[in-house]
Formats: structure tokens, sequence, C-alpha cells
């Protein structure tokens, strides 16, 4: 598996170029770099994949972990050290074939959505790049490297949102995205400081009599961790930057903000499970918790929402926390017997980067349409752009969990992993599920359905009253549309891969069965989810979205307004932080600090002058004090000697 | 013959009236005939414990002489910075004298 | 010929030779030629220590030379090198070699501001290759006095207060210095000023270290930018003209952190064991707050001068933590800083040039002004914070790790909260570059600016390169100052 290495060193290797070379290269030449190097990086993907789960599994019934390539990067103390390498197993090898997949597939539609921007090379190398710190994150040998390229990926994911450098909102949201995440990750170093420290290893497999030694400090390291995992995959409420985030342009969100760098948190529980589930079963059922509040809260507020990106932000914020959920009710490491949810999230994982994927990039084709992200500007589309209607739909059923898409079978057991939990877990989240699909498909009328704004500006130009003759939505470039074809057909087949065969919680194979009363019940559910959303707004000002609009005014706006998380956030950062301790402490520090060294200064500059006056130039005050000295000494000499 | 202590106290006084006069006068000839009267009171005294204590030998008229020659020198000069200060500034009054202070 | 005295003699000839240079011409090619010719003595010296190490020479100082200097007090002109002062030694050659280039269009008096630059490095060689304390006190002061001219004269804004400030402070501790620096000898019998000799001997007793190791690293860590003796830094930085900046935040401050562990720790390990724990805490406020009052500053040079404050904080930080991986942690920062904030600086002396102002309120777009700049300054933040594939990353890690050797509820705490700071970092640093060279011009003026020069890509590209080379090749760098490290443990902890 050596071959790996190019994996790594494509994306690295086309950043480079482009980074160095690209703003003289033309638009063409740029584009055509990054790509390629994807597709490359995508075959062999697929190559690894293909060789390494046909290679069958070892004797022990499990598919062994390959570590092609493990190098001492920095040397630290006597058994710490940093790492760099390559390692293959299969979480991390189906991560492989996720992230090249939809890499590619951005790569390819960004030459049709990204034509003509001004920074078309910028924007490829940063593809290139963050390609690059994804995937060395996924083949991370060791705790450590994963945090190395986890920054990477932070910041290429600042570059990215922060593309159209500006608009004053991109700005914002870039730094927030990545000061959010940064404070997060400042609690995954301690916990890995905690970790190397107490395990004495940054490696995933550490010696049990340590860790067993170690105490109650490992819960608390992977706690940490967990926080940090929690802020780049957007748990509440370190959730605040996702939503920003979708200033970047839209395949980015597509790619970072959607399928790949906000799993990483939940890769990162996936990858730390053993110790989870040996050392801290506790913090994992925490996990699960927040999992289920984001989930909800995200779902509440993606029903309110009027930026249609914005809607797919917050669905993915409750998706994810479907994942973590999955993840933090696993109680053993049996799969037949309470681990069904880490197979569960990670099938999930894998299901919805497609899915949300092509809901991002059909997003995007909407919006190079329309030129606008509001939902108001929308409506009717469905007879302008057919192709993006048609898949759209496929991914909103995938993800309201309707069979036979994909999405239905990663959510059943994800439920059916809830369920075994506890009762109260399994109905909660199978609740958060039928809102999904009601704010999926609330979405989906809205954009396809109904009143179309642009026959209605149509109209009123041909009155008269509209001096510009408006565009006409059409449908996007073949560019494009390929990328949208290929994940709606994944979206629909990848339900049907034998998922447990490939990844389960202690990794024997694990065929996956659906528990037919989980499954009946949560399309009824979801069904009826649908029913409502289609009487609510399959047609234009229904009289059923009125009522609710009256009679929970309060709650929707609150729900708009995102329960006013960003106030909260904005408040602690700029009246706390900024007005409460850092105007103090440079106040403080140029008054009191620099104040009483000046004052040293001005003390011995006082004296001088004080002093400076006994020389008067007067020779007879002079001889005075010196007469009087003379008397003195004088006096001395005759009655003290 | 006349005690020394006649003497001494002719210097004392001679001297003091010299100091006296060395811190209250304001005129800088009047001050340097004060500093004239110290020397004088000085010399006297050197010659009369000579002369009265130490008749046998003459370091005391040595040291006078050499007062005498040295003030004289010390006169000359001085007379000579009064006179320069008092083209530069047309006064001898110390108080204007200012430029040297700080 | 022992290749370290080439380092004090290169200076020299460079100094006479700029003595007497006639023109801008002849003044370039000796500050070129010269800076280059210590640069590449510097990495062979380099290379050279590397293989005779990696050959097994195992002395403490390598190309170890002594002559008498005065008799009576034992004081001699000793030289040698480890891997602390190999690294320190490249480093200063670094800076000097592009602060060159970064003073290339300086006006007026180019000669007299070169034969003072060349003097402050003098200085600062000499001190990193002696191992005699009143040799390394001498140095030092050479090395301090210059900087006084260097910002009264060509500075900018209230310079000759900042000037005078700056070099009353650094004296005030040059004064407990030398009170250190005659405790350890007289303390230690009177028979050496070697730092070798003093440290193997180990014979200076308890309580007097007690009385001269406060004095002695109080005295290093004003230079080292210590809370709360720290505040020339801000308003030396923000005075001082563009290399002089670079020089002094890239190397000057180094000399601090270096002294406080070659001097201070090294020779009076007991009271070092002892006594950390004051210096730990301010330290740590020295971090934190640092970086706080960098969040609310508007002059791109103030902003800078507290990031130093809280950087070299974490130099001093991590030296008291006394473990071997935080010592070497605490070089590598060094080393680290040295090159980002001459790169900082470097390049807000290029943009000052420019605009005229360091208001980063009155600063913005410059994006699509100055890219290349710009780029440079992004690299040069995102190095700052420390992002992985830069040296500071490196830096940071390794302190953090080693500092996480020492177990105890202190330690750990401070370690934490000293954690913190590379968050607010993060702020200061995203604030400012989306403040300046994000969102678009609004003073039409800055139109028509055009972006750097060669000299001025030369001078950012070789520190980039240096900081990008020692972050994705930490190895070799790291093994380097390890073993300096090292053997003095093997002293301080037998």
């Amino acid at each position: 598996m050596e071959f790996t290495i190019f994996i790594l060193a494509l994306p690295l290797l086309s950043f480079l170029v482009l980074a160095l070379a690209g703003m003289k290269m033309p638009h063409k030449v740029a584009g055509t770099i990054g790509t390629v190097s994807l597709a490359a990086v995508a075959v062999l993907s697929y190559t690894a994949a293909a060789l390494y789960f046909g290679g069958g599994r070892g004797a022990d019934g499990l598919f062994p972990t390959l570590t092609p390539y493990n190098f001492v990067w920095l040397p630290l103390t006597d058994n710490l050290h940093i790492d760099m390498g390559i390692m293959l197993d299969p979480i991390s090898v189906m991560m492989l074939i996720v992230i090249s997949t939809v890499s590619l597939m951005v790569h390819i539609y960004s030459f049709g959505y990204m034509k003509g921007e001004k920074g078309f090379q910028r924007y490829y190398a940063f593809l290139s790049l963050f390609t690059f710190s994804m995937l060395g994150l996924v083949v991370a040998t060791n705790i450590f490297q994963m945090y190395v390229f986890w920054e990477l990926v932070g910041v290429s994911s600042y570059l990215l949102i922060g593309f159209y450098y500006t608009k004053k909102a991109a700005i914002a949201a870039s730094k927030k995205a990545f000061i959010v995440t940064r404070f997060a990750d400042l609690f995954f170093l301690v916990g890995i400081l905690f970790y190397g420290y107490y395990a004495g290893t940054f490696s995933f497999t550490p010696d049990a009599m340590l860790l067993a030694s170690a105490g109650a400090v490992i819960p608390v390291a992977l706690g940490l961790m967990f926080i940090g995992g929690a802020g780049k995959s957007a748990m509440f409420p370190l959730h605040i930057w996702l939503p920003d985030a979708m200033e970047g342009p839209t395949p980015v969100s597509a790619l970072i903000h959607a399928a790949t760098m906000v799993v990483a948190g939940v890769y990162l529980v996936a990858r730390m499970f053993p110790l989870f589930i040996g050392y801290a079963p506790e913090v994992l059922h925490i996990v699960a918790y927040i999992g289920a509040f984001t989930a909800l809260y995200a779902a509440v507020v993606a029903c309110a929402q009027t930026d249609i990106k914005r809607v797919l932000a917050f669905s993915t914020i409750s998706q994810i926390a479907f994942m973590m959920v999955a993840l933090g009710v696993c109680t053993s490491d049996d799969p037949h017997d309470g681990g069904l949810g880490y197979m569960a999230s990670m099938f999930h994982l894998f299901t919805h980067a497609m899915f949300k994927g092509l809901l991002f990039l059909g997003a995007g084709s909407i919006i190079h349409a329309v030129h606008s992200n509001e939902r108001d500007h929308m409506g009717g589309l469905r007879k302008y752009m057919p192709v993006t209607h048609i898949t759209f739909l496929i991914a909103c059923l995938a993800i309201a969990g309707i069979p036979p898409f994909s999405g239905f079978f990663s959510k059943d057991e994800i439920l059916t992993a809830c369920y075994d939990y506890s009762l109260v877990m399994g109905v909660f989240m199978s609740g958060v599920a039928a809102l999904t699909a009601f704010y999926m498909f609330r979405l989906y009328y809205l954009i396809f359905w109904g009143n179309s704004y642009y026959e209605s500006q149509l109209a009123q130009y041909k009155k008269g009253r509209l001096t510009e003759k408006p565009h006409a939505p059409h449908e996007a470039p073949f560019a494009m549309l390929l990328p949208l074809i290929i994940l709606a057909v994944v979206s629909t087949l990848a339900g049907f891969i034998p998922f447990g065969e490939f990844v389960s919680s202690n990794g024997h194979a694990y065929t996956i069965h659906l528990d037919t009363a989980v499954a009946v019940s949560s399309i009824i559910l979801a069904v009826s989810a649908i029913a409502v959303a289609t009487a609510m707004y399959a047609k234009a000002r229904s009289r059923v979205v009125l009522t609710v609009k009256v009679q929970g005014r309060k709650f929707l706006i609150a729900a708009y307004h995102r329960f006013y998380m960003d106030e909260l956030w904005l408040f602690v950062t700029k009246k706390i932080i900024f007005r409460g301790i850092s105007r103090p402490i440079a106040w403080f520090d140029k008054h009191v600090i620099d104040g009483t060294m000046d004052l040293l200064g001005k003390g011995a500059q006082r004296l001088s002058y004080s002093i400076r006056r006994l020389q008067s130039g007067n020779i007879q005050s002079y001889s005075i004090y010196f007469l009087h000295g003379v008397m003195i000494l004088a006096l001395i000499l005759i009655f003290l000697v | 013959m006349i005690p020394a202590e006649y003497y001494l106290v002719l210097a004392a006084l001679m001297f003091f009236i010299g100091v006296f006069g060395f811190f209250t006068r304001r005129n800088l000839l009047a001050m340097l005939i004060s500093t004239e009267l110290i020397l004088n009171a000085i010399d006297i005294n050197f010659a009369v414990f000579n002369a009265y204590y130490y008749p046998e030998h003459l370091e005391g008229f040595f040291f006078t002489l050499f007062a005498i020659g040295i003030a004289a020198a010390e006169t000359a000069v001085a007379i000579a910075i009064i006179l320069n200060v008092y083209r530069n500034l047309r006064t001898i009054r110390l108080k204007s004298i200012k430029n040297l202070k700080f | 010929m022992n290749i370290l005295n080439l380092f004090i003699l290169l200076p020299l000839a460079m100094l006479l030779a700029l003595w007497a240079a006639r023109n801008l011409r002849q003044i370039r090619s000796v500050m070129v030629v010269g800076s280059s010719l210590l640069l590449a003595l510097s990495i062979y010296l380099t290379i050279d220590f590397i293989s005779q190490r990696s050959a097994g020479a195992d002395a403490p100082f390598l190309y170890a030379a002594s002559w008498t200097w005065y008799a009576p007090l034992n004081i001699c002109y000793s030289i040698g090198v480890d891997g602390i002062s190999v690294a320190m030694i490249l480093l200063s050659a670094i800076i000097v070699f592009t602060g060159t280039f970064a003073s290339w269009r300086l006006q007026p008096l180019t000669k007299e501001f070169f034969l003072w630059y060349v003097l402050l490095s003098l200085g600062v060689f000499g001190f990193f290759i002696s191992t005699d304390m009143f040799a390394m006190f001498m140095f030092y002061e050479t090395a301090l006095i210059p900087m006084y001219l260097l910002i009264g004269v060509w500075g900018s804004g209230k310079k000759e207060y900042s000037a005078m400030k700056l070099t009353l402070m650094l004296m005030g501790g040059s004064a407990f210095l030398l009170m250190g620096i005659l405790g350890i000898y007289f303390g230690s019998g009177a028979t050496t000023m070697n730092i070798l000799e003093i440290a193997e001997m180990g014979n200076i007793p308890v309580n007097i270290q007690y009385i001269f190791f406060p004095l002695t690293f109080l005295g290093f860590g004003v230079l080292g930018a210590l809370f709360p003796f720290h505040t020339w830094s801000p308003d030396g930085h923000a005075s001082a003209p563009t290399s002089v900046s670079m020089l002094h935040a890239g190397v000057l401050m180094k000399l601090g952190g270096y002294g406080c562990f070659r001097i201070a720790m090294y020779l009076l390990p007991q009271a070092a064991n002892d006594l950390a724990w004051i210096f730990i805490i301010l330290t740590t406020i020295s971090v934190v707050y640092g970086a706080l009052s960098a969040i609310s500053q508007t002059d791109l040079k103030y902003i800078n001068a507290y990031s130093s404050v809280s950087h070299c904080g974490l130099v001093l930080f991590a030296l008291l933590m006394m473990t071997r991986t935080s010592c070497t942690g605490a070089i590598l920062q060094m080393l680290s800083h040295g090159l980002m904030t001459a790169l900082f600086f470097a390049l807000i002396g290029m943009i000052y040039g420019r605009t005229h102002t360091r208001d980063i309120r009155e600063l913005s777009g410059l994006m699509k002004i100055m890219p290349f700049l710009s780029v440079g300054y992004i690299i040069a933040g995102l190095a700052n914070l420390g992002l992985p594939g830069f040296s500071g990353f490196i830096a940071e890690m390794t302190i953090f790790v080693g500092s996480f050797e020492q177990p105890d509820l202190f330690h750990r705490c401070v370690t934490i909260i000293a954690c913190t700071s590379i968050v607010i970092t993060a702020v200061y640093i995203l604030r400012v570059v989306g403040k300046i060279l994000y969102g678009v011009c609004k003073n039409e003026h800055h139109l028509a600016l055009t972006d750097a020069t060669w000299d001025e890509r030369f001078t950012v590209i070789c520190l980039i390169a240096c900081v990008a080379g020692l972050g994705i090749l930490p190895m070799w760098v790291s093994n380097l100052i390890d073993g300096g490290v090292g053997n003095i443990f093997s002293i301080i902890y037998p």
C-alpha cells in the first residue's frame, strides 16, 4: 500500500504549484491542475479501498491495520514524539473514499460555479490545501498528527470562507469560524497533553496498564478531546460559526461545511472509540446528550430560516448531531449488544456526506441561477431547472429517511441504536428525524413550488413597474450538473452497501438487518412530516402557515434569530473580552505599569532638580558651606578624637 | 616684649574680619580685599609662631614670604578676571554675575 | 585560528570598511558582503558542529578556546559553542542578513546607521560565543548601547522618549545583572569567570544563590520582556526603524532568555529550582497579559510588540518549567519567535513606508493594492498564531508537552493558562488581518501605492523560507538544541 503516499502528495503538490505559480496561469489551466490531481487522488483512494477491503480479513476476523509510512517528525520527551505517517484501517479508508469523492465532485462543479471569478486560481489552491489536510487528518497514525492536520483543516476553512475578502460578512464569518474552532482546539490540545502524559504515547493504541493506573484523568482527557471535536463538528454551543461559514462559495460549503471537515469531530470520537468505551463510557453518554440536544435545537432553528444555505447549515448541524448521538449511545464494542451505534454513525457519515454534498451543490446551482440565497427570490423553479429539481428531491428524500434512498438505512440504524440505549432517547431522536423531514420539504417546496418570483417580477416588468427585465432562471452548465447527477445516483444507491461488513465497532463483520418496528414507525413519521410540509408549503400562502405564523410568532422570531446564540457570542467577545478585559488591561499597562516606570524616571529627574539649587554659582554660599564643614570637622576632631 | 597672644588676637580679628567681609560684601573688589586680609592674618600667625616658639628655624618666615608672593600673583589674576568681568558685564556686583549658575 | 573569532573579527572588519566607505554603493556592498559572509559562516558553523557532534565530540562546548585578559580578576576571553548558541548564532546571522536588505533604502546618514548596526551585531555575536561571564556582560553592553542611537536618531514618533526609556530600563537590568555576576564570581570562590568551570564546581552556597538568582534572572528578564518590566518594548519597537525592530525583537530580546538559562539557571540551579514559582507566575502573567493587551492596540507595531511580550514570556515560562523538553522548547521558541517577529516587523515597516500610518483604523483593503506584502503578512500571522507547518507550532507544542512533564497541580494550572494564549493570539492576528488586508480600501491615496520592491521581496521570502523550513523539518534543529540542553541538565540534575 506504499502508493497511498501519493494520496497525500498530489494535493499538496497541486497546492504548492497553484499557490506559487497559479496567479500567472489562465483559469482553465489552474482548474485543470487541481481537478486532475484530485481525480488521481480519487482513483488512488478507490484502489486503496479495493485492495484494502479486497485483501480480506486476517485470521482474527479483523481487517488488518496497515501503516505503510510512519516516521518520527519531532521528538519531544523520552517516550513522546510526534509522528507523521499513514494509517489504513476500515474507517480511515472509508473516509478516504468520502473525501476524495466529494472533493472531486466539488472540483468539477467549481469549474462551472466559479467561472470567471477573480481569484479562481487561489480558490483551487485552497481547495487542494484543504483536501491535503483533510486526507492527512483521516490517515493520521497518532493523535498529534491528527491535531496538526486538524489545525491545517481549520486554516484552509478560514481561507475559503474568507474567499470573497472584500465582503464584510465573509471576513467576519471567517474570523469567527477560526476563532471558535481554535477555542475548541485549545481543549483538544489540553486533552492531548493529558493523554500523552498519562498514556505515555500519542498513538491510538496505548498501553492498557498505564491507562488503568491513570484513573480519572483519562476520562477527563477524552472529554476535553471531545470538546475539540465538538468545535469542529459544530455541537451546541460551539455551533455558532457554521451557519456564518455559509458566506464562503457554495461548493466550499458543500465540501468543507457539510461533507468532510465538520464530520472530523465525529471521526475523532470514532477514532478514540475503543478508549471511550473502555475507560470513559460515561463521557460517551454525555456526548450523546449534547448531540441529542444539538440535533433538536438545530432542527427547530432550521424550520425558521429563510436563507436556503442557512437551512442546510442547520440541517448539517442536526445530522452531525445524529452521528454523535449514535456514537454516544454505545454501551459496548459489540455491535450485537450495544455497539451498533458506531457502525450506524459511520454509515450515516458516509451517506450524509453524499446527500448533503448533493443538497449544497444543488443549492449552489439554484443560487447560481437566481443570484440570491433568500427563499423569497425563489419559488416555482422546477420548470426552469429540471435536473437540479430532481436531484434535489432525491437528496431531500434521502435525508428525510424515505426508502430506498440511502439516508433511510443509516438513519434507521441510528434510531435502532437509540432505542437500544433507552426508549426516551429513541423517541426523542425519532421526533427530531420527523422534524428533519419536515424542514427539508419545507425548503424543497419553497424553492421549487409555489409562486415563481421570476414570473411575478416579469409581470411587474410588463406592467411597467420595473425598469429592468428580470433574468430568467436557467439550468446550470454541464460541469455543475455532472456532479449533481453522480451524487444523486450515489445517494440513491449507497444505502444498499453492506456497510457493516466493512466497518463495525469491534471490527468483526456485522450484517445490517432492519428492525421492522423502528423502520415502519420512522417511515410513517417521515411520510406524515412530509405530508404536513406539503399541506403547508406546496401552495403559496396556505392558511395553515398563516395560522402558525400568528400563533407562534415569538417562537418563530426567536428561532429565526437562532435563539440569540450569536448575540450571546457577540456579547461575550465584544463586551466582555474586548471591552471588559482587553481594554482595561491595555489601560492598566499604559498607565499603571508604564506609569510606574515613568514615575521612577520623573522622580529621579525631580530629585536632581531639587538638589541642583545647591550649585548656585555664588562663591560666597559655597564658602559658607565650606566653613561650616571645616567647623564641624574641627569640632569632631576636638571632641570625638 | 609684647606677648605673642596680642599678635594672635590681632591675627584672629583680621582673619574673621576678612571672612566676614568675604561672605557679606557683594562687590568683587571688596571680596578680594577681604581675601587679602585673611591671607595677611595667616602670614602674621606664621611669623609670630616662628619668631616666638621656634626661633632657631626659619620655615614660618619662608611660608610667609611664599604666601605674600602667591597672594600677589593671585591678586594680579583676580584683578585681571574682575577687569574682564567688568568689561563684559559692565558691573562687578556679584548678584548680576550668573552665567555660570545652573 | 578559531572559527568563532571570525564572528568578532568580521564585524570589526566591516566597521573599518564602512568607516572608509565613500558612497552609498560602497556602504551597501560592504554590508551585503559582510552579512552574507556572516550568514555563510554561521551555516558552516552549524553544519560543522552537527557533524562533529555526530562524529562523537561530546565536550559541552566545542571550538572552546581561552585567552587571559585580565589575570588579577580571572577575566578571560573564553569562547565556545554548544547546540543552543549555534542555533542562536544562526538566528542572528539570518536576521542581520535580512535586516541589511530591510534597511536598503534607509535615509539619512546611512553610513552612521550601519556603523551602529554592525556594532550591535558584534555585541550579539560576541555574547553568544562567549563562555566567560565578564566577556558576556561586556558584549551584552556593547549590544545595548547602539540601540539608543539607532532608535533616537533614525526612529519615528516620540523616538527620544522611547530610546531613553529603553536604554534606561535595560541599563537598570544590567545593573542587577552585574551584581548577580559578581555574586556568582565571589560566591564560587573568586577563582574563575568561566561559566563551565563554575557550573562544574557547583560550590555556590545556597543562601548566596537565593540572593543572586533573582538579581541575575531579573537582569536578563528585563531584556526578555518579563512582566512587569516589559514596557520598554512596545514604545521601543514602535519608534525603532524597521531593521532595528527586527534585530531587537529578533535577536536582542533573545539575549535575555539565553542569559537566564545560561547564567541564572545554569550556575544557580538550587535557587532556580526553589524560586522558580515566583517567576513562573510572572511569566504566566506575561504570556496571557501580553496577548490580551495586544487585542485592543491600534498601532501595528504595538500589537506586534505586545505579541512579543507574550511570546518571549513563553520562552521564560518554558525555561522555568525546568524539564529538558520544555527548555528545548524555549530555545526553539526563541528561534522561531526571532524569525517570525523579524518577518512581521519587516512587513510592518514596508507597509508603513508606503502608507505612512500604522493605525489599523486607517488601513483597509491592502490585499488588492499590495498583494505580495499582504500575503506575506497573512503567512506571518498564521505562523505567529502557531499554525502547523511553521516554526511557532513546533516551539509551542514542545513547550506545552515539556511543561506537562511536571505533574503537580501548580505547574498544570499555569501550563493550561499559558495554553490559552494560542486562542488569544488567533484573535488579535485575525483582527488585524481582517481590518487592514481584507475589505475595500477606503483611503484613495492608498490606491496608488505599489507592491514590494526586489529587496523587500528578498527579505520577506528569506524569512518565510526560514520560518516554514523550521516548521516543516524541525527534527535537526530540535536535536541540535536538545543536545545543548541535555549537557546543561546533566550538570544541574546530575
